[in-house]
């Protein structure tokens, strides 16, 4: 296994807990509702801060070895337009996901409610639009 | 010199379908497991009968149809690239996590569909099923994690 290869995997792997995290709360939502939580779905919260840390630790992850491999890689530049949209959209999905997050723990706590669908959404069409852009590279 | 390397972009959408399947049906995976692992740690009947429900729909609902998606795009993958003869040994390790993870998916959500059922008749009553399944998960989650070093970086 070579430099690339590992950076590779290591990537791959963020990207894989991020979207782990992503599942989680789309769980949580699915569970609880888009308001307050449910009689007995109160229990599945307690997994928030696992989501939590798996979307924090995967967030970082992809994008501080995602950087690492475009510069490693002679054939990509931080500057390529594909390079610069996954960059945008890492920072969309943080941004709802960071909201997320707060929100449920808020809401375990029982001090707030849970981020609305929507929020949900632009966090997961955020992450499934980064993936696009990862496989097709448009502009590479 | 450096050498642009790109895959065909008829690759493109198998491997959305196979990646993007593979990294739903992980998190399902994580999901159900940490709600049949909370399950087996609750000392409220009602709470462990919930999240036990709450971890087989996701494996029935949410695990395995993203597992299929995940499979489908790598047997398209695959008839694009490789045409059955001289598979490198990434392929293998691919198809011995991807089927044999299929029996444990299956056997995990058959499982915990018993102790959900029974929990739902009877919810203070005592069952091994979900730990089981939940344990099953867990072995299905160290497996895929040597099929994404596997795919990553494709050992010879």
């Amino acid at each position: 296994m070579n430099w690339y290869h590992a950076l590779l995997f290591v990537h791959v792997l963020a990207a894989f807990l991020a979207v782990a995290g992503v599942v989680m709360y789309l769980g949580f939502l699915t569970a609880t509702g888009s308001g307050a939580s449910a009689p007995g779905q109160a229990p599945l919260l307690r997994l928030a801060p696992l989501a939590t840390g798996l979307w924090n630790v995967g967030g970082l992850g992809t994008i501080i070895f995602g950087v690492w491999l475009a510069i490693n890689r002679p054939q990509y530049e931080l500057w390529d337009a594909w390079v610069i949209a996954a960059i945008v959209l890492w920072v969309i999905a943080s941004a709802a996901g960071g909201r997320v997050g707060v929100g449920y723990r808020a809401l375990r706590r029982g001090t707030g409610a849970p981020a609305s669908a929507a929020i949900h959404a632009a966090m997961a069409v955020a992450v499934a639009l980064l993936l696009i852009d990862m496989i097709y590279k448009p502009g590479a | 010199m450096s050498i642009l390397v790109l895959r065909p972009d008829s690759w493109n959408f198998p491997l959305i379908l196979h990646v993007g399947g593979a990294m739903a049906m992980v998190g399902c995976l994580i999901l159900a497991a940490g709600a049949l692992a909370l399950a087996a740690r609750t000392t409220v009947p009602a709470e462990g009968a919930s999240l036990t429900r709450f971890g087989f729909r996701t494996l029935l609902w949410a695990a395995i149809p993203t597992y299929l998606v995940m499979r489908i795009g790598a047997e398209w993958l695959y008839t694009k690239e490789f045409n059955g003869d001289n598979d490198p040994a990434w392929v293998g390790v691919g198809y011995i996590t991807s089927d044999s993870g299929a029996l444990l998916l299956i056997i995990g959500t058959i499982l915990t569909g018993i102790a959900s059922r029974r929990l739902g008749r009877d919810p203070e009553r005592r069952t091994v099923l979900g730990r089981i399944g939940a344990a099953l998960l867990a072995l299905l989650l160290v497996s895929f994690t040597i099929a994404i070093w596997a795919m990553t970086t494709k050992p010879s």
